[in-house]
């Protein structure tokens, strides 16, 4: 029906701020500038990945994908139609579109609830009222994430970490939403049980035909899961491109910094890392990457006028045009 | 195996009151009112009189039987009242924030400056003395504490992850507070719940002893007080009867919430199975 040139999820231009009031009386106010005019786009099939260090902006911008957060300006198109704005479509009509797996999967499932209320719930919610079909969804649902239907039961408190991401997965995919943003989706789990989440969600990325936009800092887990990657730094994109581009020669020192942090047996051993962290390639001729001064900036101030630069394909850098 | 003690000493005392409540007509072995025989007054605790007598020669057992029935309707009755207020300003306080946050928080700041008895007093003075006024003062001024928990707790759980998902599958904000929010309270709201009942049963007893709760002869705990102070040398048992009916069940009351909490708690109940 859409465009065929329509990414599935674009973000254009957005910015969201909050005002932060301090001091006595909240009189001085202060603006917290979380995400600053950031635009990307998120193509069917496809699994993008956003990092940077806590604190950047990334799950704001997460949050205004979900509709969680109303951005200051900007616009969010899902399959070209706006959904931020006064023509937004309401919680029950975005449902729909997009949904989260949750960083913590103890806080993510109300400890009320059975596992089976908590995925029936939003059937009902969106007209599904045929018991049979409902319990028959449900079942499906639990063995397509691993887990075996009559665990349904149960409450969440009965079932480890690695369960419990299991049933955050299979919440968030039970209204075939279109669209999945992952938040850190293995950061919370034992070692030895991410690889098997990992694993789960390239699975049913395939099956369901899903898109996933996912939030890290974790840069060994995006390797293994993502088509492209943003990394965002003070709520600006620095460095977009596929992953196996940015990762090869990564041009921004921020981005170089990212890599260097990852833990790798070969490089512990052999002092030799994937990339040299150290010195950045010089920047294009007529730019800079930012003023030195840019690593103590903070979240209240706009960052430096700055852009994009396609270096090649859909690989580009954030640089400050000099003088 | 540990047995919640709490829970059932609690549950048994609360069972033995509700029971005496709804049981008075045929348990007293005399009616509260009307058998006063003035032959019989300040007669001690003895086989005919278990309890003894009051200055009306009336059976303090049979009053305190009927007096049950004040006691308990006023202390459910006006804690149904002050926890459904206190849930529905706390919830959507600490849900909503912004202005609504400030006006409610601003409220029960007020309330809690304002020391409930003067309050519900004044509120008492207005509507006249009667078990209805009772209700409504008692029931429109000891909202506070349960709206604090509740604005705390919803404060805490709207950052949860459960209800951020209920969020994104389309839950409208009502249905989030009731379906979301309330559920993963009800502990502490239960356990002031129950509380505040007690304190209820404490103010109702302070009102009618001021003569504003219950008008004699018509028994309640507060006037039985009331109507024993000029006797207290006399006839101590005309007051220590009454006084240990409240004592037990307020008591009783505390216990029960408690035990309660703990059988509430799902993470609590999975450890001792």
């Amino acid at each position: 029906m859409s465009d065929k040139n329509e990414p599935l999820v674009r973000v254009d231009s957005l910015s969201v701020h909050f005002p932060v009031r301090n001091g006595i009386f909240g009189r001085s106010k202060r603006t917290l500038r979380a995400v600053n005019n950031l635009s990307l786009t998120l193509n069917k099939g496809e699994c993008l990945s956003i990092v940077g260090e806590s604190g950047c902006g990334k799950s704001t911008l997460a949050l205004s994908i979900l509709g969680l957060q109303e951005p200051t300006t900007g616009e969010i198109y899902f399959e070209g139609r706006s959904i931020t704005g006064k023509a937004r479509p309401s919680r029950l009509e975005r449902a729909g579109m997009a949904q989260m797996v949750f960083q913590d999967p103890y806080a993510s499932l109300n400890p009320r609830q059975t596992i089976y209320t908590s995925l029936a719930a939003p059937l009902r919610l969106h007209g599904v009222s045929d018991r049979k079909e409902i319990a028959g969804r449900i079942e499906n649902m639990m063995q397509l994430v691993g887990l075996k239907p009559e665990q349904a039961k149960r409450f969440p408190h009965e079932f480890s970490g690695g369960q419990r991401q299991r049933i955050g997965i299979a919440r968030a995919l039970i209204l075939n939403p279109k669209v999945v943003v992952l938040d850190e989706p293995v950061s919370a789990l034992d070692v030895s049980i991410r690889a098997q989440i990992i694993n789960l969600l390239l699975e049913l990325k395939e099956q369901l035909d899903l898109s996933y936009i996912m939030i890290s800092h974790d840069l060994s887990v995006v390797e293994h899961m993502s088509d492209r990657v943003a990394v965002m730094y003070f709520g600006q994109i620095v460095e977009t491109g596929s992953w196996d581009r940015v990762f090869a020669e990564p041009q921004h020192p921020y981005t170089r910094r990212l890599i260097g942090a990852i833990l790798d047996p070969v490089t512990e051993l052999t002092g030799q890392g994937p990339v040299d962290t150290r010195e950045p390639p010089e920047p294009p001729p007529g730019y800079d990457y930012y003023p030195r001064e840019f690593g103590k900036h903070d979240v209240y101030s706009l960052p430096p006028s700055s852009q994009l630069v396609a270096l090649r394909d859909d690989h580009s850098v954030r640089l400050i045009a000099r003088g | 195996m540990r047995i919640r003690l709490n829970l059932l000493i609690g549950g048994v005392i609360c069972t033995v009151v509700i029971a005496a409540a709804l049981l008075a007509p045929w348990l007293a072995p005399t009616d509260p009112v009307l058998d006063a025989d003035l032959m019989n007054a300040e007669l001690p605790p003895d086989a005919q009189f278990w309890f003894g007598t009051d200055a009306q020669g009336r059976d303090v057992l049979s009053r305190i039987l009927y007096g049950a029935r004040i006691s308990l309707a006023v202390g459910i009755g006006s804690q149904v009242i002050n926890t459904l207020i206190g849930l529905a300003l706390g919830i959507s306080a600490g849900y909503f924030g912004g202005w609504w946050d400030d006006f409610v928080t601003g409220l029960t700041n007020l309330m809690l400056a304002i020391p409930s008895l003067i309050f519900a007093l004044a509120i008492m003075a207005i509507l006249g003395p009667g078990l209805v006024s009772l209700l409504i003062a008692l029931g429109l001024t000891n909202w506070s504490w349960t709206c604090r928990i509740a604005r705390s707790s919803a404060l805490s759980l709207k950052k949860q992850g459960y209800v951020q998902a209920a969020k994104t599958l389309g839950y409208g904000d009502i249905r989030i507070m009731i379906t979301q929010i309330l559920p993963n309270m009800i502990g502490p709201i239960l356990v002031i719940g129950t509380l505040g009942m007690g304190d209820a049963i404490l103010a109702e007893a302070a009102l009618s002893y001021l003569g504003l709760g219950i008008k004699p002869p018509f028994p309640s705990w507060g006037n039985m007080l009331t109507d024993a102070r000029e006797l207290i040398v006399i006839a101590p048992w005309a007051a220590i009867f009454p006084g240990l009916a409240i004592f037990v069940t307020v008591l009783g009351l505390n216990l029960f919430g408690d035990g309660l909490r703990d059988w509430l708690d799902p993470h609590m109940r999975a450890r001792q199975l």
